[in-house]
């Protein structure tokens, strides 16, 4: 990869100066002024307390913050953190901070990381996302270790989540991902992991900087490309992921970044996906789930409302994407109102699954089919409130746990579609 | 001298006519010799015009099949129905939009060789027209092509429009998406009939008139008829959506 297009000349020289390093945690940041100084206090106590004899770097990635993300990282670097009693640093800890270009993109970000880690030959890299509220020094050991010491490749995070928390990735991503690529990873779309400079140099060096994958979904493509690449992965648990913003957040941009990119990585890896068998866990330290079941408040009438009305009106889109009979499911289903609606897993991986073989044969705009998916999610999620409202943290699991075998029975049904001329 | 000139022979002098009929004989002889003349001097080139257009045929035809092949290979009835033209086809009971320019190309190419052929038979006054006609065959080729990139726009930005509408809970998204499609559709006919230069003035001026009531009308609509509409929705939007937001306190990821 040419580093040179995308490293600044004053970065580049920062670089430098800085020499070889052995661990490089990448902290990409936009409008975090609230908790990057909290993120890089922990990831420094992390490296110097897990990791004192190990060269280390930490790269402030910004993507253009008006809030002084920057001089709050500056400011957190150079804080006196040798005062303090059970740390001890026996080398310089280097924390850089660059600008990218372009705004805040994901994919851009881990680019830079990636190019600053190959020209610091680091041999072990961690990203950490700077919106966590609760990020501890513990999380650096608990991704890096595994790399450091067992020659891992990818170490994604398991958290502990509320049990209506990430219902995208319960309920679509992980059981797809997992259906597909044939590896139980339950955080495919991971904000705080770490891998090896032998994975980030093959994942550098892949074909999808220019596309709009590699600007916004990144993260995932990362996971997916460690599995097709049979690289040596595992997963950790961290603790409990806080952000700043727990609302709602885009659900459409969201679902771009890890439903879109997944669909996407169905083409090029069709070879690996269409020819492996059942799927496999990885190796985990720690718990692999770990569900609350603290009330959150959720507006469950409104996603019923908004699935009923994307039914009705992308009807003609709809029918451009899915089986005439799903359709009609659907429509049967969305009129029977909001106390006996159910959109069973039977139904919504046939969805899924068509939407994927709608997205592979381009019946329209890819992303069209990606946002198009978004109201049909909010139906599903409304049934996945509806039936573990009162579930247990066990109840919740085996039912998630229903959907990823769903999903993997159903697999030749996407074979078939896939296959299928329209 | 005018009864000698129409005097009749007498019965029985038959061997003996009269100077009128001499003439009109002499005349009729002429004519008809100069009618076969003429016609065998047609006659090669009506031959010639036969051959150009049975060889237009063949070659017309030839070019049918391999744009079919070559819009079959390229998926071009999906990019038609993309572009929701593959609908209004249906709608008309019409074949595919592959079938349907294939067998288009092949009637243009065929005429063009007929009217070839035509000119040929040197007919004064036709000369023109048929050059007139292959002058207006780019222009009509391009205002096909403008039309059918406009159906496409406007079948991305209607579908674009409805369901950036649906996932921001706007209210009717078809009715955006359908207003999107029909200004942009009559936008590319307007675009479509300057090119081949058909009621210029009129078209602009129809679609001027059409797009600017159509705005007033949505202005008014919601500004003045759908008062109470257009204050909830701006609340919605700008005070209480945050609020409804941070009610919700699910993250999909």
């Amino acid at each position: 990869m040419p580093e040179g297009s995308i490293l600044s000349d004053d970065f580049l020289r920062e670089l430098i100066n800085v020499g070889e390093v052995d661990i490089l945690v990448g902290l990409p940041t936009y409008n975090d002024a609230k908790t990057v100084a909290q993120v890089v206090q922990a990831i420094r106590a992390g490296l110097l307390n897990y990791f004192p004899r190990q060269r280390a770097a930490i790269i402030n990635v910004d993507g253009g913050s008006r809030d002084a993300s920057q001089d709050l990282v500056r400011a957190a670097s150079i804080s006196d953190l040798q005062h303090l009693s059970n740390i001890h640093a026996l080398r310089t800890l280097h924390c850089i901070s660059t600008r990218y270009e372009g705004g805040p993109a994901s994919g851009t970000a881990l680019r830079t990381v990636l190019s600053a880690a190959e020209l610091l030959r680091a041999k072990v890299c961690a990203v950490f996302s700077a919106d966590s509220t609760n990020t501890e020094p513990e999380w650096i050991n608990r991704l890096l270790s595994p790399v450091v010491m067992d020659n891992y490749d990818l170490i994604t995070p398991t958290y502990r989540r509320n049990k209506f928390d990430g219902m995208l990735v319960q309920n679509l991503v992980y059981p797809m991902n997992r259906a597909v690529y044939s590896k139980r990873i339950r955080e495919p779309y991971p904000t705080e992991f770490a891998f090896s400079g032998r994975l980030g140099s093959h994942f550098a060096a892949q074909d999808i900087w220019s596309q709009d994958v590699g600007k916004e979904g990144a993260g995932i493509y990362l996971t997916i490309a460690a599995i097709t690449g049979n690289f040596r992965l595992g997963q950790s648990f961290i603790g409990t992921k806080a952000r700043v913003d727990t609302g709602a957040a885009d659900l459409v941009r969201a679902m771009r970044q890890t439903v879109g990119v997944l669909f996407w990585s169905l083409d090029p890896n069709f070879a690996v996906w269409s020819s492996n068998g059942a799927s496999e866990s990885v190796p985990t330290f720690g718990a692999e789930s770990d569900l609350t079941l603290e009330p959150l408040r959720v507006n469950r009438k409104r996603l019923f409302q908004m699935f009923a009305l994307g039914v009705a009106e992308l009807e003609p889109v709809l029918k451009s994407i899915l089986e005439p009979s799903t359709v009609e499911e659907l429509q049967r289903a969305a009129a029977v109102g909001e106390e006996s609606f159910r959109y069973s897993d039977e139904l919504w991986v046939r969805t899924i699954y068509e939407f994927a073989a709608s997205y592979h044969k381009q019946v329209m705009n890819r992303d069209h089919i990606v946002q198009a998916l978004a109201p049909l999610y909010r139906g599903r999620a409304f049934t996945f409130l509806a039936e573990n409202r009162d579930a247990s943290a066990e109840e919740v699991e085996t039912k998630v746990e229903g959907l990823c075998r769903e999903f993997e029975n159903r697999k030749p049904y996407l074979l078939g579609m896939w296959n299928e001329r329209k | 001298m005018w009864l000698a000139i129409f005097e009749q022979p007498a019965a029985g002098d038959l061997g003996s006519p009269g100077p009128l009929r001499q003439m009109i004989v002499d005349e009729l002889t002429k004519t008809m010799h100069e009618i076969l003349r003429s016609f065998a001097r047609f006659l090669p080139r009506v031959a010639v015009m036969l051959v150009i257009v049975l060889v237009g045929w063949l070659i017309a035809f030839l070019l049918k099949s391999i744009l079919r092949s070559l819009l079959r290979l390229a998926r071009f009835d999906r990019l038609a129905e993309n572009a929701g033209a593959a609908q209004v086809l249906k709608k008309l009971a019409l074949p595919s939009a592959t079938e349907l320019l294939s067998r288009f190309v092949f009637w243009i190419a065929w005429l063009g060789f007929i009217l070839v052929g035509v000119s040929v038979l040197e007919i004064v006054g036709l000369q023109e027209h048929i050059a007139g006609f292959f002058a207006f065959l780019p222009r009509i080729f391009a205002g096909m092509f403008l039309f059918f990139i406009g159906m496409l726009a406007a079948s991305f930005f209607s579908r674009a429009a409805l369901l950036a509408a649906v996932n921001a809970d706007l209210p009717s998204p078809r009715l955006i998406g359908s207003t999107i499609r029909t200004v942009i559709t009559i936008l590319a006919a307007c675009m479509a009939f300057e090119e081949l230069g058909l009621a210029e003035h009129t078209v602009l001026v129809a679609f001027a008139i059409v797009f600017g009531s159509l705005m007033l009308g949505l202005a008014l609509a919601f500004g003045l008829g759908g008062r109470d509409l257009a204050r909830r929705f701006l609340e919605r939007r700008f005070a209480h959506e945050r609020k409804e937001e941070r009610e919700d306190e699910l993250s999909p990821l």
